[in-house]
């Protein structure tokens, strides 16, 4: 791994720099957001060119960990539903209402093709607007949720 | 300062009710909020509810855990918009550093666009002094609909996709079925006069037991003359319901045809209007479906479901009646327990509908399987992966099967579940039949009446039973039918247009931008050509440039700016008129199933032969159309003749030659044939080029050396604009791009040595 250090600037940007040169709005992204988030981050510039890539995030100095945990933790969307609270409809477009991990939100399912099966039994929703949802396991859901998802599938 | 402004704002809630008050508190006197976006995420991306908004002097801003922000405009100040993965961000800067940043769902992304453009309008009203003149033209920002002043959001679209379908949909039908009126009544009165004659039978069972057997058991003669009587009413109701039926359906199903027929032309009429937008949203078997099959569903709802049920209704509606006519007090008996069975089955029917959607979508998924590998069975041979594959086939089938085994537990409970209901219900009348015939309250001829008419009706519950799931699923077809129906075309036709009788081939560019959904394709495009002059558009895939072409050829309409031709702004122009002007050559050349002579007449349809030829001939096809067995009459497209690419492309061009358009556009003409076969092309275009105002797009920039200007373009803009060898010596965009170029030439160059060598 080469050597280089990150900062912020005033605009909020990631400062990259390294032997090679300074780039301004560097992004970090995870190679597999699902199946493996903690392994496999490279840093990216502006035009989506690899300037690093990190094998783990623990092996970076403290300063740049923290950095790039912020700016990935403001980047990353993807809520993960915990427990459905109500479906308008089992016909679609369905509204859900439904509990994630970022708090209680409420979306549009537009047709029951938006959810698809993704390795073992995690599912992947996307709503009307194309903002994704996560459901880990199927099977851990509670009964409630559980047979109103039941119902789409 | 600019106190007019608020007045030329249609009148619209700036901010969301449930803001409103709070909102109030913080403006000062004579300010007033001109735009707002609600935001629902926080700077760590949890769900919370927070508020920007506009006014004429300033931006304020409230997060969920913060108090209100505020920055009066000054020069500098910015707002700024990006998004990424569902996410979108607006960050305010002053040129020196960032002063805050909001983050929100995409839903409320054209809230956000609307208050940048807002937050410019008024910093700039602001600092200039000067008031802003223009009102604001609403339209929605994914369908491009005006969306009327006191209406928040676009009509269209919200429905599309938040309304789940309703049985209501279905009486929006009459709109096609009101030109059947006369033939629906007749229908209507066939239906009623068919059911009473069915009901004719058991009722003459009752006279011919009372008067004929139990007479006869008691030692009478039988009555020849009486029973001749009886039989011949049994037969001429028979033969009367016979008539009557046949006459009814045949009648209702004319009808029910009709109208699926016209609910079909009337859909794909109004499918080719709509825009390019909503074809490339959609998917073509999804399209194929709602004009193909569900339209067939509706028309079997109609003709079967429907008149089924009307049946129904009116046959246990009559027999009641005949029923309380006969015996009151055995009639309720009869019918008493009549709603519980309805209501047992319903419940059951119900279940199993869950069952078979479930079944219908899995079996989905088995043939996902099969789309997936067989298409792609070269990969799936090369790699050895037979074993994996058939282990995916099995495992949805594996699927599949469990869950038709969990249907057909209840599946198989069904009907004789229905049966055994219906025995009971028969059972209670035999019971309390007896019991009064016993008491001399009736005679046997009318038990036997009773036992007929419900035996008939009893069969019906479960087919009436099954109209809530048809009705449903009507209904959902229905709807996805008047979607298309309602949805208005994004690419509108002016309301006063502009005839322009001939076109010079001026195209003006005026800080053109396209937002394809949420993503900005186009930004400040500003290009003028003149008449006649031959443009080369440069970039890498995904420049914008393709979107260029299409907005030109106003296969969309810009998102921002105008395109004007011969300075009239195409808006104004009436949609065909001004195709009819433009001649388009793609790099897929589509041919449709016929002639090669209708295929080159596509767009004139009415072009004699030797048009055609003379078209032909200038397009370089004219002798190898001669060498097909069958001439210009040889059949092209799907299970036509098979023709090279390049002899495609050359139709093609021809088919742009006839129409003689004073504006032409190469997207990629050349792109997908081997280059021996484009110097080829080449002469047809050179032929088809001379004189028009053309647009090219080609991956191979040695294709464009004659341009007469070669624009270069990045990430949806212009970077560089200028002759092959200015652009060359500059040294920029186009250099990298035609050394990048060159090495790959090179490259194959070398590899076509080394094979020849092998």
């Amino acid at each position: 791994m080469s050597q280089f250090t990150l900062s912020r600037n005033a605009f909020g940007k990631l400062v990259y720099s390294d032997a090679q040169g300074v780039h301004e709005g560097v992004v970090p992204v995870r190679a597999f957001p699902i199946g493996a988030p903690d392994t496999g981050i490279a840093i990216v510039d502006i035009d989506g060119h690899e300037l690093a890539w990190i094998n783990r995030l623990e092996d970076l100095p403290e300063s740049a960990r923290v950095l790039l945990q912020e700016e990935l933790k403001s980047r990353e969307f993807l809520p993960v539903i915990q427990h459905i609270r109500h479906v308008s409809t089992f016909a679609v477009p369905s509204t859900w209402d439904v509990d994630t991990d970022r708090g209680t939100t409420s979306f549009v399912l537009k047709g029951e093709e938006d959810i698809r099966r993704i390795a073992g039994s995690a599912l992947l929703i996307a709503d009307s607007h194309g903002v994704q949802y996560l459901i880990r396991d199927q099977g851990a859901l509670d009964r409630h949720s559980r047979k109103l998802l039941d119902r789409f599938l | 300062m600019n106190t007019e402004s608020p007045n030329l704002l249609p009148q619209r809630q700036a901010v969301p009710a449930h803001w409103q008050q709070d909102v109030q508190s913080r403006l000062q006197a004579g300010e007033t909020a001109v735009a707002s976006v609600e935001l629902d995420l926080d700077a760590e991306l949890r769900y919370a509810s927070g508020i920007m908004v506009a006014t004429e002097r300033r931006i304020l801003a409230k997060t969920a855990t913060g108090d209100w922000q505020e920055w009066p405009y000054r020069i500098g100040l910015q707002l700024g918009h990006h998004d990424h993965a569902g996410v979108g961000t607006l960050e305010l800067q002053d040129g020196q550093a960032r002063l805050a940043c909001w983050r929100y769902t995409l839903g409320r992304n054209p809230e956000a666009l609307r208050l940048i453009k807002h937050f410019d309008e008024q910093r700039d009203a602001f600092l200039s002094g000067r008031p802003l003149q223009e009102p604001e033209q609403i339209t929605c920002p994914s369908c491009k609909a005006p969306i009327p002043a006191d209406q928040e959001e676009c009509q269209i679209c919200t429905r599309e996709m938040h309304t789940p379908p309703s049985t209501w949909t279905l009486f929006r039908l009459w709109r096609f079925a009101k030109p059947y009126k006369g033939q629906l009544l007749a229908g209507f009165l066939l239906t009623l006069a068919s059911t009473a004659a069915t009901l004719v039978p058991p009722y003459l069972s009752m006279p011919l037991m009372d008067n004929v057997l139990i007479p006869y058991q008691n030692g009478q003669d039988i009555d020849v003359g009486l029973v001749a009587m009886y039989l011949s009413g049994l037969f001429g109701a028979a033969l009367l319901a016979w008539v009557l039926g046949w006459a009814r359906t045949y009648i209702l199903a004319l009808v029910s045809e009709r109208i699926g027929a016209d609910l079909r032309t009337t859909t794909y009429e109004h499918l080719l209007r709509l825009s390019l937008e909503y074809f490339g949203g959609r998917r073509t078997g999804d399209l194929m479906a709602r004009i193909g099959s569900e339209t067939d569903r509706i028309c079997v709802f109609l003709s079967l479901h429907l008149l089924d049920f009307a049946t129904d209704v009116l046959m246990i509606t009559m027999t009641a009646v005949i029923l309380v006519s006969i015996n009151p007090w055995l009639a309720l008996v009869t019918l008493l327990p009549l709603p519980f069975i309805a209501w047992m089955i319903h419940i059951v029917r119900d279940r199993l509908r869950h069952g078979f959607e479930k079944i219908d979508r899995v079996w989905g998924e088995v043939t996902n399987v099969l789309a997936d590998t067989i298409p792609g069975i070269r990969v799936v041979k090369a790699f050895a992966q037979e074993k994996r594959e058939a282990a995916r086939f099995r495992e949805a089938n594996r699927h599949n099967l469990l869950i038709n085994d969990r249907v057909n537990k209840v599946w198989s409970l069904f009907s004789p579940t229905v049966t055994f209901l219906t025995e009971i219900g028969l059972l209670v009348v035999w019971g309390v039949g007896i019991w009064q015939v016993a008491h001399g309250h009736i005679t046997v001829g009318v038990l036997t009446a009773f036992l007929a008419y419900i035996g008939r009706f009893y069969t019906r519950l479960d087919s009436m039973s099954r109209i809530v799931s048809v009705t449903q699923k009507a209904a959902a077809g229905a709807k996805r039918i008047f979607d298309i129906l309602d949805h208005v075309s994004s690419v509108p036709e002016s309301q006063n247009p502009v005839h322009l009788q001939r076109l010079e081939g001026r195209i003006d560019l005026r800080e053109v931008g396209f937002r394809y959904g949420n993503r900005a394709v186009l930004r400040g495009v500003d290009l003028q050509i003149k008449p006649g002059e031959m443009i080369g558009l440069v970039g890498h895939s995904g420049s914008g440039k393709s979107t260029l072409v299409n907005l030109i050829c106003r296969f969309y309409d810009v998102s921002e700016g105008a395109i004007l031709v011969d300075g009239v702004d195409i808006r104004s122009l009436p949609v065909a008129e001004f195709r009819r002007h433009v001649g388009l050559v793609l790099q897929e050349p589509f041919l449709f199933f016929g002639t090669i002579a209708d295929n080159i007449a596509y767009g004139k349809p009415d072009a004699t032969r030797e048009e055609i030829i003379a078209a032909a001939r200038a397009a370089n096809a004219h002798e190898f159309i001669l060498r097909l067995p069958h001439g210009y009459d040889s059949l092209v497209g799907e299970r036509g003749q098979t023709l090279s690419g390049g002899e495609r492309q050359r139709i093609s061009i021809a088919r742009a030659l006839l129409i003689d358009p004073q504006l032409l556009i190469l997207d990629e003409a050349t792109s997908s044939v081997d280059t021996t076969t484009e110097k080829e092309i080449q002469k047809a275009l050179d032929n088809l080029v001379r004189g028009r105002t053309t647009i090219a797009i080609a991956h191979r920039l040695s294709t464009l050396r004659q341009a007469d200007r070669l624009v270069v373009l990045d990430k949806g803009q212009i970077v560089e604009v200028g002759k092959h060898e200015e652009l060359l010596a500059r040294g920029g965009h186009y250099f990298r791009l035609y050394q990048a170029q060159l090495r790959q030439a090179e490259n194959e160059a070398l590899a076509d040595i080394e094979e020849d060598a092998a």
